[in-house]
């Protein structure tokens, strides 16, 4: 337990940007807690969900979180985010669920994309709503920011889901000042997006600020990459080889942490948060746009996942 | 550094998307696999069209399938970018009357609206109904955006008409912060930067507008207002008796040894201490989400109000409410029962009274009519099955709104911003 001295000077004169986000997110967590009976919290050991957990220690300590921690593994994450997930789970002493779609995909008999930019992201979905029906979760909170993707920039942060988890965009549920409905029938269930209207360079910040640890791989390091199609890829046996991919060893980091197979890292020198951030404040190309190879392939890519019952 | 919420509304093609995307252009906010990515939509949009139309920005918001094959908005997209002066929050509404209700939930957070206005066109009906919607929730500020001014010549009597109209009905509708800039959201004319083409007009663009104007003004810090969310009990051997009242302040200030009344039961005690990330902070201010500590040990739970004992909202089951009718199915009708959420408190009520409904172009009272259908604007009065601690909405927004849930569907059909009781 942390000490719980006195401290005044912790009350800003006034709130900047991020301080109402912060509050804004700490309100949306507690609406959780207050509305639903058995909420998860949708943990991948990336930056935007780290800084969720950050957020619900605001929320809730010194109490225990209303939620366990879920992680769907694709059984292709990178090894530096798993381990980082169950380090802070264990540290924090709070529950973690993890389930793998590798067992969805042996007993449902599904069919993997197999070829050059094969992923599991799509497969992802079944093996949530199956974990959403094993533990009856009504909501589930994910770490989603607004100007992530197109289709994102449009969704509520409580979007209602139906019995089959699909997102209905033409349908959507008003959403007023703070006043957040979360009211579903059994079998129906919400996703709630608390850090919506963060971009990439708040959660930064605020990493920053709040002094939050991240796993490694988003700090410079070397690593054995595959170059493909002007991309660098992690060299592992998840990915499929191509004829044309050339195996180099970089300096890189990573600026998002999906799977392996569709998670591109990016040349960098920055082993400081100061120096991450210095270079995405640089940079003139979004962060999917660098770093994520499975919204390239169609248009409506996310649209789509997320009307399939993606988060 | 502050943040500004604004939304763009006006009727159907009148280019509020345009008009966003210029700005996002113009800050330089647009990052290169973005414009390749509408770069591609447009060319692929032309070729379909056989046409040869530049880049089309309103496809930086469109993010919906549907959106940008029938070349619309059917709901608010939120996009975010950032000047040395401020962080933006934009909120791009629909024209449609019939995605309104999309309109309004953008409309709630914003603290300005741009109005766009089709110069060939003037002032037309749906113009009036989001400047209404505008008025009613209070957004602080109102900027008017003449738009397509390229296809009027540029001319400055066309502004000045509808302008002119324009301040009638603002007067009418009580909007007080109002400007009226003359753009070309396509050409970028006054939008980012003043244009050469209008040097009549001696005003602002819009983002100089958006850069200076003062916000925030209206924002209640005198009355204190607190629900609780959520108790954090941990009942652990290290804090067995440990008791916080975790919730966000919605208007006002409570600090250490505040004399407190906690509504509805009316019992009073003293603030002992107010936590924030497991520190004692001294005072709160609105709107921080903190955890209370209370001197005597009351029952309280999840929806009461904790307020300061010598300012006490009203507390009554008899409210009169103006209501945004959202239910494009189910008529609203005296005698209904809803579910009613007010803050964080739900209870069942039931409508007594449709008062009067306002006509969206004349701005008058139609005396009781018997249903509200969807996009309808009234005022009616509910009873409440528990009394709910209240303040109008023109005196304290944050403890004056309120949303009517439809029983079964479990949808929100009613937008409330409760008014002064007589
Ligand atoms: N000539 C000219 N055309 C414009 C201007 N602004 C927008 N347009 C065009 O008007 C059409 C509609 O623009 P949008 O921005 O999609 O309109 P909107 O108000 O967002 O429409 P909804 O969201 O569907 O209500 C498009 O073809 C734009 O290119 C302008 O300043 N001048």
């Amino acid at each position: 337990m942390k000490n719980r001295g006195v401290n005044e000077d912790q009350q800003p004169a006034s709130m900047d940007a991020l301080d109402y986000l912060e509050a804004e997110a700490i309100h949306i967590l507690r609406e959780v807690a207050g509305q639903f009976e058995r909420p998860a919290l949708l943990f991948s050991g990336g930056k935007d969900s780290i800084t969720l957990v950050h957020l619900a220690l605001k929320a809730f300590r010194p109490g225990k979180f209303p939620f366990p921690l879920v992680h769907i593994d694709t059984g292709h994450n990178f090894k530096e985010a798993t381990d980082f997930r169950d380090t802070l789970a264990q540290s924090l002493d709070e529950k973690l669920i993890v389930r793998y779609v590798e067992d969805t995909i042996r007993t449902k008999n599904l069919q993997e994309q197999t070829g050059k930019n094969a992923t599991r992201n799509w497969l992802q979905t079944f093996t949530l709503l199956d974990t959403i029906e094993e533990f009856e979760f009504d909501c589930c909170i994910g770490g989603a920011r607004r100007d992530e993707e197109k289709a994102r920039a449009k969704e509520r942060i409580f979007s209602f889901r139906d019995e089959f988890g699909q997102w209905d965009p033409k349908r959507q549920r008003p959403e007023l000042w703070d006043l957040f409905n979360g009211k579903i029938q059994k079998g129906e269930n919400v996703r709630v997006f608390p850090i919506s209207n963060w971009t990439e360079m708040d959660v930064w910040n605020y990493i920053r600020r709040e002094k939050i640890g991240l796993p490694p791989i988003y700090f410079s390091h070397q690593r054995e990459m595959i170059l493909r199609d002007g991309h660098l890829l992690a060299n592992s046996a998840f990915i499929q080889k191509d004829p044309d991919d050339q195996i180099v060893t970089r300096q890189v980091r990573f600026r998002t942490v999906g799977d392996m197979t569709c998670t591109a890292a990016v040349e960098s020198e920055a082993v400081l948060i100061d120096d991450v951030i210095a270079e995405i404040m640089a940079t003139r190309v979004s962060e999917r746009g660098e770093t994520r190879i499975d919204d390239q392939q169609t248009e409506a890519a996310m649209e789509d996942r997320k009307k399939g019952g993606y988060f | 550094m502050d943040l500004l919420r604004f939304i763009t509304a006006g009727s159907v093609d009148d280019g509020k998307s345009t008009l966003i995307g210029r700005l996002l252009y113009d800050t330089k906010s647009v990052l290169t696999d973005q414009m390749d990515a509408i770069e591609r939509a447009s060319k692929t949009r032309n070729q379909a069209q056989q046409t040869n139309a530049p880049i089309d920005l309103a496809l930086l918001t469109d993010g919906l399938r549907s959106e940008r094959e029938q070349g619309i908005t059917i709901d608010v997209a939120y996009k975010y970018f950032q000047t040395p002066t401020r962080k933006y929050i934009s909120i791009d509404a629909p024209g449609h009357i019939q995605y309104t209700r999309n309109m309004v939930t953008g409309a709630s957070n914003a603290d300005l609206a741009v109005v766009l206005i089709d110069a060939r066109h003037g002032v037309i009906e749906q113009t009036k109904r989001h400047s209404l919607i505008a008025s009613m929730l209070g957004i602080e500020h109102v900027l008017v955006a003449v738009n397509k001014m390229d296809l009027v010549n540029y001319s400055e009597s066309v502004f000045l008409d509808i302008a002119s109209t324009y301040k009638l009905l603002a007067e009418s509708l009580k909007i007080n912060n109002l400007t009226i800039i003359p753009v070309s959201a396509l050409n970028g004319d006054n939008v980012a930067t003043k244009t050469t083409q209008m040097t009549w007009y001696a005003g602002e663009s819009v983002l100089e507008h958006l850069e200076n104007v003062q916000i925030r003004q209206g924002v209640n810090v005198a009355d204190a207002r607190f629900p609780v969310q959520y108790v954090i009990r941990p009942q652990t051997a290290a804090l067995p008796d440990y008791r916080g009242y975790a919730g966000k302040l919605l208007s006002g200030v409570l600090k250490k040894g505040d004399e407190v009344t906690v509504l509805p039961s009316g019992r009073n005690t003293q603030i002992e201490s107010i936590e924030f990330g497991e520190k004692e902070i001294g005072v709160a201010i609105a709107p921080q989400s903190v955890v209370l500590h209370l001197k005597d040990n009351l029952d309280i739970s999840r929806g009461d109000m904790v307020v300061p004992t010598n300012n006490q909202p009203i507390l009554s089951q008899d409210i009169d409410t103006i209501v945004c009718w959202m239910d494009d199915r189910k008529a609203l009708r005296v005698g209904n029962k809803y579910v009613l959420q007010h803050g964080v408190a739900r209870v069942r009520c039931v409508v007594k009274a449709i008062d009067y409904k306002i006509d969206v172009n004349t701005y008058e009272k139609n005396s009781a009519p018997n249903e509200l259908l969807l996009n309808d604007v009234a005022r009616i009065t509910l009873r409440s099955a528990t009394a709910l601690p209240y303040d109008s909405y023109t005196q304290n927004r944050a403890n004056g709104t309120m949303i009517l849930i439809d029983e079964t569907s479990n949808i929100t059909v009613g937008a409330c911003m409760i008014e002064e009781r007589k």
